[in-house]
């Protein structure tokens, strides 16, 4: 399948997919002890082949790199095609850093079934990374569909008390909403001259109305994935369920595989029908932002409140992505790596404390920061850095939604601006409660600390989050020129002239405010000078 | 009617067929007891024979015995795929008979005698010769349903598919002598240039065509002419149930497409509409009932009667274009079904242990805690079934469906998407018991297999099929287009 590869460089996308596939066969033949070594041996083998793509990859441009290419199916024009630009490659990153955390907080939380549950993981490593790299339409469906049944496992086997009707909530709903993609694929098949090659379908341009039909056969997919407002009921079931490692998973990756579908299919291929939903979208965006944040308030289970709070931080992933200006979407970017480390890392926290009181109520797990001081750091980290506050990484990307959104409405980003408002409010409760109460005297003895194993699971995270809080840059430009690529094509040049003159006279009022004068030094790269928007007269015209 | 030696050359494995069967009957009372598993290598060697006879036919396109049957690839894709298949029902059925206490040695020569009829059916090119075919294989199979004399059920199934087999092949006999009186003729080619000169205004030729549809619609189990397939596919043997779930089905359908797309291709527009309908009744019928099943049999029974809804999808998308895609995507999907219906019945046929029947799904619970390997493959062909990537279901439903948007009929691709959605809920109900229930203590006794090495074969044939060709589907693919092309 892999033979003739285009390319003779090395296969880096095919290794960093492939090989957790073989970890996931070789889980099963070493020996009893050696199952977790194994199983974080392999993941940690395909994180330091995913980490030199960081430095080789070339920011200035806007193309596929580390291409790979070979025939598969010939008869019906299906390729196994690879490769990544700076929208996929963050994702892929942060994949790769996730997954040796979610071996080790599974180390001792895991008794039954090790072998199957280190199996599952590693089959979803490669699908996961396969999905954020595939090329080719029917590539991308097989690895988007391949991981169905792995997490279905995942949380049915391995899941907590109500799993089994959370496991089938989750597979029934995210089967049905991929119902019509592949017909979407197919229809864009014949219409976008018998290929499946995603570069190719994104240049051509298709007539309205069917742009609007396909619009809406990706919106059940990507939306349900997402999960955007109305479709997000199977989320807090599968969240509660699922075994900590599941839902660091879910959270963390399996989210972002809707917003990458957005940002990768809807945007450049149906440019008209985006920009016609546009108001749609940024409602339903602003519903989810807003509902799942009152929705968490309202939560006594940990996971649950998490899991509510995805649905919020979600919403302001869609909502900068149809924004169409260079803040929205790259702020959206960010945010879903930002979703992905914080509220990782906020799982995670939940796990090791459901490890000792094997309750995750709040009410069972308050007062934690006398015993349990290194925890309650760790906890207080991941919440200030989910509730945006400056010098995290989620201030950097939701303020650049919200930027984004502000040259769109004013409204808009009022309402947006709620969510971030409820968001340190239901965070700063549940940290006043878990972290500061008294803890019950018939708790105490289960509280002992974070051991070396917890810490270095959780370190990471908290080193990734101030890192990208204070250092946005690095990630930034790589993921700039692809960003621009995807404006281009979703915004007819008259468009882009416009926004681009916004972006001149709106930005400089917001700068000034005094909380920001740290990122200052970032949006002198970014945002301006505006000008700069390298938008060429070949690149906006629409083929 | 003429005919020379090179045309006795050319059926050669029909023959070997015939002549094996009747060894088999001839040997079966003469020998001992200890000796009759003689008789199962005697019919594995035969298909072992045929196979290459017919490998080396792909190429031939022979019109023999007057025009009543054609040697080509299109035939001989149906027969490679029924060799294989009756190859895996007689290897199944070696270690099941032997559970089940059935010590028949006629059973495979019944079974062969019925390739035999599907051979017929699929290689013939004139209605009658085709009639004689589907009852060849017919009759053998009520003999085999009914296998089971002691048990109540086994009769019913046997009695019920006889009734109702009989009656089709009335409608399909009345079919056809209509289509003589309207056409003048019985064989394929002919009617196809009666219908070209005359024009298709005839009542009778619209009439006829409902009626043949109706015929091959039972064969098929094809809604709303499905009633007797839940009953037969649970009463009959597991091994048997395999066998008509996948060989009379591929045959059926063979001889289903040559006669619509070689005889009737000049009213293709009016057959389409009919099957239009039909697709979305067997498609509706068949994923809905089937979510209701407590005995995996009938569950299985409702799934195949699905997955011929979904085959038709091809049909449907061949009467629209002159593409031979849609023929060639139902070729592909019915040699994929096989892999995965026959795999998931070994399994079934696995868990009949002693006193165990082995066939309601909560007899499955805890399996993959007992039994790893055997759940493992369950879940595979489950998987498959539901059409989830990587197997070779997806791949079924990439082409089915890829043909039907090529014809413009993108809605029938999304209803059918939709309802394979559905099916989803209950091939993951099997997955569900044998991974995430535990056996409640006394209830359940605990699932013990059967573990045969003709089994293991049959397991790893099926489950290297659904794998390998839903990751590299290539070689099947190429081998169903270029059956195809000798489809006029």
């Amino acid at each position: 399948m892999t033979t003739g590869l285009m390319t003779h460089s090395f296969p880096w996308l095919t290794a960093l997919i492939f090989l957790p596939l073989i970890g996931a066969a070789a889980v099963f033949v070493v020996k009893d002890a050696s199952v977790r070594l194994t199983a974080l041996s392999v993941t940690v083998a395909d994180l330091l082949i995913s980490l030199p793509l960081w430095w080789l990859f070339d920011a200035t441009s806007g193309e596929m790199q580390f291409l790979e290419s070979a025939a598969w199916i010939p008869s019906l024009s299906i390729n196994y095609r690879l490769g990544l630009d700076g929208i996929s490659l963050p994702l892929i990153l942060m994949t790769t850093i996730l997954m040796p955390l979610c071996v080790m907080i599974s180390w001792n939380a895991i008794e039954t079934r090790l072998r199957g549950f280190m199996a599952v993981l590693l089959i979803m490593e490669g699908a996961m990374i396969g999905v954020f790299a595939a090329l080719d339409f029917v590539l991308f469906y097989v690895f988007w569909e391949a991981m169905l049944i792995p997490m279905y496992l995942l949380i049915g086997v391995w899941g907590g008390p109500n799993r089994l009707y959370a496991a089938i909530k989750f597979f029934l709903y995210t089967l049905a909403g991929s119902v019509l993609l592949l017909v979407a694929i197919l229809v864009l098949y014949f219409q976008g001259g018998h290929t499946f090659d995603i570069l190719v379908l994104s240049r051509q341009t298709y007539p309205l109305a069917l742009q609007t039909w396909v619009f809406f056969a990706f919106f059940a997919a990507f939306a349900v994935k997402v999960p955007m407002f109305p479709f997000h009921t199977w989320l807090p079931d599968a969240h509660v369920e699922a075994p900590t490692a599941g839902s660091v998973i879910l959270a963390s990756v399996l989210l972002k595989m809707g917003t990458y579908g957005f940002v990768r299919f809807s945007l450049p291929m149906l440019p008209d029908a985006s920009r016609l939903f546009t108001p749609l979208m940024v409602v339903l965006s602003i519903v989810a932002i807003i509902y799942g944040a009152y929705m968490a308030l309202a939560q006594a289970d940990l996971k649950k409140l998490i899991a509510y709070s995805s649905v919020s931080h979600m919403g302001f992933v869609t909502l900068g992505l149809f924004m169409f200006n260079i803040q929205g979407i790259e702020g959206a970017v960010l945010q879903m790596v930002n979703h992905g480390i914080t509220t990782g890392g906020l799982f995670l926290c939940v796990g090791m404390i459901y490890e000792r009181t094997h309750s995750r109520q709040i009410s069972d797990n308050i007062g934690l920061t006398k015993p349990m001081p290194r925890y309650a750091t760790f906890l207080v980290i991941f919440a200030l850095s989910s509730l945006g506050l400056p010098g995290t990484n989620s201030f950097v990307g939701e303020f650049m939604v919200l930027v984004g959104t502000f040259l769109w409405s004013k409204v808009a980003t009022a309402f947006a601006s709620l969510g971030i408002i409820l968001a340190a409010a239901y965070l700063l409760w549940m940290i006043q409660r878990v972290a500061f109460g008294t803890p019950a005297p018939h708790m105490l003895h289960k509280l002992s600390d974070l051991t070396r194993r917890e810490t270095a699971t959780l370190l990471p995270l908290a080193v990734l989050i101030f890192a990208i809080g204070l250092f946005p840059n690095p990630l930034l430009s790589r993921m700039h020129t692809s960003v621009e690529q995807v404006i281009a094509r979703v915004v007819p040049s008259s468009h882009q002239q416009h926004s681009s003159q916004a972006v001149l006279d709106q930005p400089t009022p917001l700068l000034k405010n005094e909380l920001l004068s740290t990122l200052d030094a970032v949006h002198a790269e970014t945002v301006t000078p505006p000008g700069s928007l390298p938008l060429t007269e070949s690149e906006g015209e629409r083929p | 009617m003429t005919f020379s030696a090179a045309d006795l050359f050319l059926v050669l494995p029909e023959l070997l067929v015939i002549t094996a069967a009747c060894v088999v009957f001839v040997l079966d009372p003469v020998l001992r007891p200890s000796d009759k598993d003689g008789l199962v290598w005697v019919s594995l060697g035969t298909l072992a024979v045929c196979m290459g006879l017919t490998a080396s036919q792909m190429e031939t396109h022979a019109s023999i015995f007057s025009g009543l049957v054609v040697i080509d690839g299109y035939g001989a894709f149906w027969k490679l795929l029924l060799y294989f298949v009756t190859g895996l029902t007689i290897l199944l059925s070696y270690s099941y008979l032997k559970e089940e206490r059935l010590y028949f040695g006629e059973y495979y020569g019944f079974m062969l005698l019925s390739l035999c009829g599907m051979m017929v059916m699929v290689s013939a090119t004139d209605l009658l010769t085709i009639y004689l075919g589907t009852e060849l294989m017919s009759l053998c199979l009520y003999v085999m349903a009914g296998l089971k004399r002691k048990e109540p059920r086994s009769l019913e199934a046997s009695a019920k598919y006889f009734v109702l087999g009989a009656f089709s092949s009335g409608i399909l006999l009345y079919g056809i002598s209509l289509l003589y009186g309207a056409t003048g003729s019985t064989r394929l080619p002919a009617i196809a240039s009666a219908i070209a000169t005359q024009g298709f205004a005839d009542p009778l030729l619209l009439f006829s065509t409902i009626l043949l549809a109706v015929g091959f619609g039972f064969k098929l189990a094809a809604v709303p002419f499905h009633m007797w397939t839940p009953d037969v596919y649970q009463g009959a043997p597991t091994s048997v149930t395999a066998f008509m779930a996948v060989g009379s089905k591929a045959a059926s359908f063979g001889a289903f497409l040559r006669v619509f797309v070689e005889g009737l291709g000049g009213v293709k527009a009016d057959w389409s509409a009919i099957f239009v309908l039909l697709c979305l009744a067997t498609l509706v019928v068949g994923n809905i009932v089937a979510l209701v099943q407590t005995n995996i049999k009938r569950m299985l029974a409702y799934s195949s009667i699905a997955h011929a809804g979904y085959a038709m999808i091809g049909v449907v998308a061949a009467g629209r274009t002159d593409h031979s895609s849609g023929i060639a995507s139902v070729l592909l999907y019915i040699a994929l079904y096989a892999f995965m219906t026959f795999g998931a019945f070994a399994i079934v046929a696995m868990l009949r242990k002693g006193t165990i029947e082995g066939e309601e799904i909560e007899d499955f619970t805890g399996l993959a805690k007992h039994q790893p390997l055997p759940a493992l493959l369950m879940l595979v062909f489950m998987v498959s079934l539901a059409g989830i990537p990587p197997t070779a279901g997806f791949i079924g439903k990439l082409y089915v469906f890829r043909s039907a948007v090529e014809a413009g009929m993108a809605w029938l691709a999304a209803i059918a998407l939709l309802f394979s959605a559905i099916s989803a809920y209950y091939y993951l109900r099997v997955v569900m018991v044998m991974y995430m229930q535990d056996p409640i203590a006394g209830t359940n006794p605990v699932p013990r297999l059967v573990m045969s090495p003709t089994l293991s074969i049959v397991l790893a044939c099926a489950v290297a099929g659904v794998v390998i060709f839903g990751i590299y589907p290539n070689p099947l693919v190429n081998l169903a287009l270029q059956a195809v092309l000798t489809l006029k």
